[in-house]
């Protein structure tokens, strides 16, 4: 016993001094700021979007929703036992897809256009061909111990998911096995975003954690601290070397990942209001980040101040979302509509 | 038993913060330059920084002109 306790003193004493190293490195390239390095570049003045669609149907709170890869359908995700998808150029309705259990917290789209993907307080993510006739079932991913977050899918053949267990996972379709999974958060796990060339993914979670991991290997690469409270949103920026997080804690941050460390963070004493959700236009430049005070707020990136704010839900904006063309935002709320900007 | 497993636990933590302590790290200044750059160099593709013009609108309520 006495051997064993030594043991773990010394090793407690090992992972204060590998954290105080970490920090000490961070420091050590700690040379300039965001803020300073942002100085040459121009303002982007006051970004004013039209609100072009309201997309009615839902008879529920909204909780999710995701772009297809073609920017033009989207799926989105309610309460009210449906996912539906979208065509957003007509607004009219593509699918309706009827869901076991209607406690839905995330839906997905396939690259390929043909699966979908949903899954919540079920602790099930369940993928569904929608090029069927009338939707099928094509899995039922059940391993989670815990609520399905966040779910991603890299093909038609594998995808990742972020569950209340505080793991993520990596699922084979063709088997329904999980091929990875993910341990290190120690709360739980809330979003995930995966890289564009999908060798990596960040998560974020209730332990106020952002985590890079490996896809294939398994491993955490990074770990990135500072907020005070749940992560309820990440993303990568677009050339893939930050990532911005959204939190309980009413504020938005930009860890850039060869610093290793925070560079910038989105805050402001006037808003007191957690972030649900986040999306980033396609230069990177502009944050669209939903809150629970019913909008949705733009950031200026690399100034980290806010330049404009899409108003109209009557209720907490749950998911935000950018298509890969960037041409518009899509905003989803719990007051059951989505709306669409530009 | 569950000493043993806090031992586990224990060690999984060191090795994992010996992992994260290991990486080179890129100086803060060059790295808030290259986000800066990407941004500016692809200003003038982000649809929603230029603004999106009503004839290339894809949300934008189509207005059909017709012969009565």
């Amino acid at each position: 016993m006495a051997a064993e306790k030594a043991e773990m003193d010394a090793l407690k004493k090992e992972c204060d001094a590998l954290r105080t190293q970490i920090e000490a490195a961070r420091k050590a390239v700690n040379d300039s700021s965001m803020s300073a390095a942002s100085g040459g570049a121009t303002a982007v003045g006051r970004v004013q979007l039209k609100l072009r669609k309201t997309l009615k149907g839902h008879l529920a709170k909204i909780y999710a929703m995701h772009w297809s890869a073609d920017s033009r359908q989207m799926v989105s995700a309610s309460q009210d036992g449906k996912l539906l998808v979208w065509d957003t150029f007509t607004g009219n309705k593509l699918v309706a897809v009827p869901l076991k259990s209607a406690w839905v917290m995330s839906v997905a789209f396939a690259p390929s256009g043909n699966l979908v993907a949903s899954g919540g307080l079920d602790n099930i993510c369940t993928v569904y061909n929608i090029k069927a006739a009338s939707p099928k079932t094509l899995r039922e991913l059940d391993a989670h111990t815990g609520y399905l977050s966040c779910c991603r899918f890299l093909s038609d053949t594998e995808i990742l998911t972020a569950s209340g267990d505080t793991t993520c996972c990596l699922w084979d379709l063709e088997t329904g096995k999980q091929k990875v999974i993910f341990t290190n958060h120690i709360g739980d796990c809330m979003s995930l975003a995966l890289s564009s060339d999908m060798n990596t993914f960040i998560s974020g979670a209730c332990d106020s954690l952002a985590k890079l991991w490996d896809v294939r290997e398994g491993a955490c690469k990074q770990t990135f601290s500072g907020h005070t409270s749940d992560i309820n949103a990440i993303s990568f920026f677009p050339s893939g070397n930050a990532v911005i997080t959204g939190s309980d804690d009413c504020t938005c941050k930009m860890y850039d990942l060869r610093a290793d460390q925070e560079v910038i963070g989105y805050q402001d004493t006037n808003l007191n209001a957690g972030v649900t959700s986040l999306a980033l236009s396609s230069s990177g430049r502009l944050i669209f980040a939903g809150y629970d005070d019913f909008n949705c707020h733009i950031w200026d990136s690399l100034k980290g101040e806010k330049v404009g704010v899409l108003s109209g839900h009557d209720n907490r904006v749950s998911c935000t979302g950018v298509p890969a063309d960037g041409m518009g935002v899509c905003t989803g709320s719990w007051d059951s509509f989505l709306k669409l900007w530009n | 038993m569950s000493g043993s497993s806090n031992l586990v636990a224990m060690k999984k933590a060191v090795q994992q913060l010996r992992f994260e302590a290991s990486i080179n790290r890129v100086k803060v200044s060059q790295a808030a330059a290259d986000l800066q750059q990407f941004c500016i160099q692809n200003a003038l593709q982000d649809p929603l920084l230029t603004g999106v013009s009503s004839s290339t609108n894809p949300f934008r309520p189509q207005k059909v002109c017709s012969f009565l």
